[in-house]
């Protein structure tokens, strides 16, 4: 896709403040720690990165889904566990409060998403229900103008350190997926606790917990949309972040690219420099053409999703399944490409790796995608 | 206030590779950027702007449409609007005639209280742009601005770099100030100013005549420089490192240098 000077200036806002903002040193001290530096999320919220998408009234950017997803795109090619911390705020954190959200709660809560002041989360996976998010069992039951909440949602990304969880619950235990309803639910609240931060295989820097949810009182006017219609709000949300990690898949393929490429000019063996061999040259060329394909794929599903085109949810999975599978073969690639070397954490190529694995996984695995685009299809 | 930056969109250097046959720059293929020193240059005005609300800051620069991008970038950093001179006449231009046209391009902006622009082009290093044009406005220049430290009626005191140090200058306003990187940390664009950049802004193209300049004094036709050769430098031969105690090596040193019969 040719882009307008527009989204070539986002681009190079993205790509400036990443390179700058997030070097080697901090990359490396964050994957070691797990520790995510305050000061860096101090900087994304002065430059309004946590509102690419939110209208300006509400103190966001007000750009389109292309900007948003060049912006994840570029974040990621440099840092993936940033780019999701940006992510999430712009995309299943403010994401239902946009589409069904009141007045008064986009005022209360995606304003202040929108400008960095608070930490969303996004409460729908359970140990039961994964993949198959309509089997939730975490219950909303009425008392008087409250909801008293009960459940455990499970691997939710930023949770101990969030302000609200959007909690899908059951609303109406016997209608399935037609018995979910949305609730914003304040961490802080009486009843909430969160279970041990998971020791994950990447992404280290962004801690990811259960949500334990006892007796929790939610107020009505913390309800989100209507009642028993939570699923649908879960759905449309989840194409924002399935887009989310489509541009995180491009991005951090870019990134075993270039690393692959600098090292196959390096590396000699033989007498010449490895990229001069076949077997390597036309590693990188798959690599790059499975990158461009992706990255064609999710532009196009960022602009019909914008023009909100019937197809809009089946191009938001396809970009995500290819470009989170292709991520992977490039990864995979390019720490073939290192030898022994990509082996070895002093490398870069060694954290991509890690990093790469989730993004087939998260936010709908490659499987589910493949049910929602032969659902479209064959419906 | 009325503030206007000169710009000029160059080719970035970082990513400039030679034609080591025929020695000179392949510039396809190689991004566009807004110059570096320019940069500095657009932050000084904005951190003007920012102490004294109403300050307008307008950016000039002379190039093709695609410098346009430079513009709106620099819009989307903090600046108001944008001027671009642009005409195939002022093509082939040195930095003589550049001047001229630059200058021309301000007079039409009027009442300017002081003019930044950055130290050199990375492309041709010439530093001469910032100085002519204050000859030709008939203002006064400082080069090699390092600090600005007050706004004054009618003045502004800034600090100018020297090689051992710096010196303090109070100048009257109107004026030139070339700025040097040390000045200060251009601030990143902001996602909104990127959106208003690109599809409000006011951003004018201006030919020859807009700025009422003769055919005759702009471009290649009044340039009276020219570039006779472009080259590569050849490679410094691999040099001798010394070794040993301090007055073996300096008894080598002196051996060396009494053999090419330097003294």
């Amino acid at each position: 896709m040719v882009l307008s000077e527009k989204y070539q200036l986002i681009r190079k806002l993205a790509r400036d403040f990443s390179e700058k903002e997030i070097p080697k040193e901090v990359q490396d001290n964050i994957d070691q720690t797990g520790e995510y530096p305050q000061e860096l999320l101090a900087k994304f919220k002065k430059y309004g990165f946590f509102g690419i998408k939110a209208p300006k009234e509400l103190g966001g950017q007000g750009a389109d889904t292309l900007a948003y997803v060049i912006t994840i795109e570029e974040i990621s090619r440099v840092n993936l566990v940033s780019a999701i911390y940006v992510s999430g705020a712009n995309s299943l954190g403010s994401g239902p409060l946009m589409l069904a959200g009141t007045d008064e709660q986009k005022r209360k809560y995606l304003a202040p998403v929108a400008r960095g002041e608070m930490m969303p989360s996004f409460g729908l996976t359970e140990p039961g229900a994964g993949s198959d998010a309509g089997g939730v069992v975490t219950t909303a039951v009425r008392d008087g103008d409250d909801w008293i909440l009960n459940g455990r949602k499970a691997f939710i990304t930023a949770a101990p350190i969030s302000d609200f969880c959007i909690v899908f619950a059951k609303t109406d235990p016997k209608a399935g997926s037609h018995g979910i309803t949305t609730f914003i639910v304040d961490m802080k609240a009486p009843g909430v606790s969160f279970g041990k931060h998971e020791n994950k295989m990447g992404i280290i820097g962004c801690p990811t917990s259960d949500i334990v949810l006892e007796d929790v009182r939610v107020k009505d006017e913390d309800r989100l949309g209507e009642i028993n219609k939570g699923f649908s709000n879960a759905m449309k949300t989840l194409d924002y972040g399935r887009l989310g990690v489509a541009a995180q898949s491009v991005g951090v393929a870019q990134s075993c690219l270039e690393e692959a490429i600098k090292y196959a000019k390096e590396r000699k063996q033989f007498g010449q420099p490895i990229a001069k061999f076949q077997a390597i040259s036309f590693m990188v060329a798959d690599m790059a053409t499975e990158l461009e394909a992706s990255r064609e794929l999710l532009y196009n599903a960022a602009v019909n999703k914008d023009l909100n085109d019937p197809k809009a949810s089946m191009y938001c999975s396809m970009a995500k399944y290819f470009a989170s599978e292709a991520c992977n073969r490039i990864a995979y690639k390019a720490l073939q490409i290192h030898g022994g070397y990509g082996y070895i954490k002093d490398y870069r190529i060694e954290r991509l790796y890690r990093d790469a694995r989730i993004n087939s996984i998260f936010e709908g695995t490659s499987q589910v995608q493949q049910m929602v685009i032969s659902g479209a299809l064959l419906k | 206030m009325k503030i206007v930056v000169c710009a000029k969109q160059v080719p970035d250097t970082n990513e400039v590779k030679i034609d080591q046959q025929k020695g000179t720059l392949i510039r396809e293929g190689v991004p566009s950027i807004l110059n570096p020193d320019d940069a500095n240059a657009l932050e000084a005005a904005l951190c003007v702007k920012d102490e004294y609300p109403g300050t307008t800051v307008s950016v000039i620069s002379m190039g093709p449409a695609q410098a346009l991008i430079m513009l709106r970038e620099c819009i989307a950093m903090g600046a108001d609007d944008g001027y671009l001179l642009s005409s195939r006449a002022f093509g082939g231009a040195d930095t003589c005639a550049t001047s001229t046209t630059i200058a021309a391009g301000i007079e039409k902006i009027g009442d300017v209280d002081i003019i930044f622009a950055g130290r050199q082009a990375i492309d041709g290093d010439t530093a001469q742009v910032g100085p002519q044009l204050a000859m030709r406005l008939g203002l006064p220049v400082v080069t090699y601005v390092q600090k600005v430290r007050e706004i004054k009626d009618g003045s502004i005191v800034v600090e100018r770099q020297l090689e051992d140090g710096y010196e303090v200058v109070e100048v009257t306003r109107p004026c030139v100030l070339t700025c040097v990187k040390e000045l200060n940390e251009p601030r990143y664009m902001t996602v909104s100013r990127i959106l208003y950049a690109c599809d409000e802004a006011d951003i004018k193209i201006w030919n020859e005549k807009d700025v009422d300049l003769d055919p005759s004094k702009c471009g290649l036709a009044a340039s009276p420089t020219n570039v006779q050769r472009s080259f590569t430098p050849p490679p410094k031969g691999k040099g001798e490192m010394l070794t040993g105690s301090i007055s073996e090596m300096a008894a080598a040193l002196v051996s060396r240098l009494s053999e090419k019969h330097v003294i």
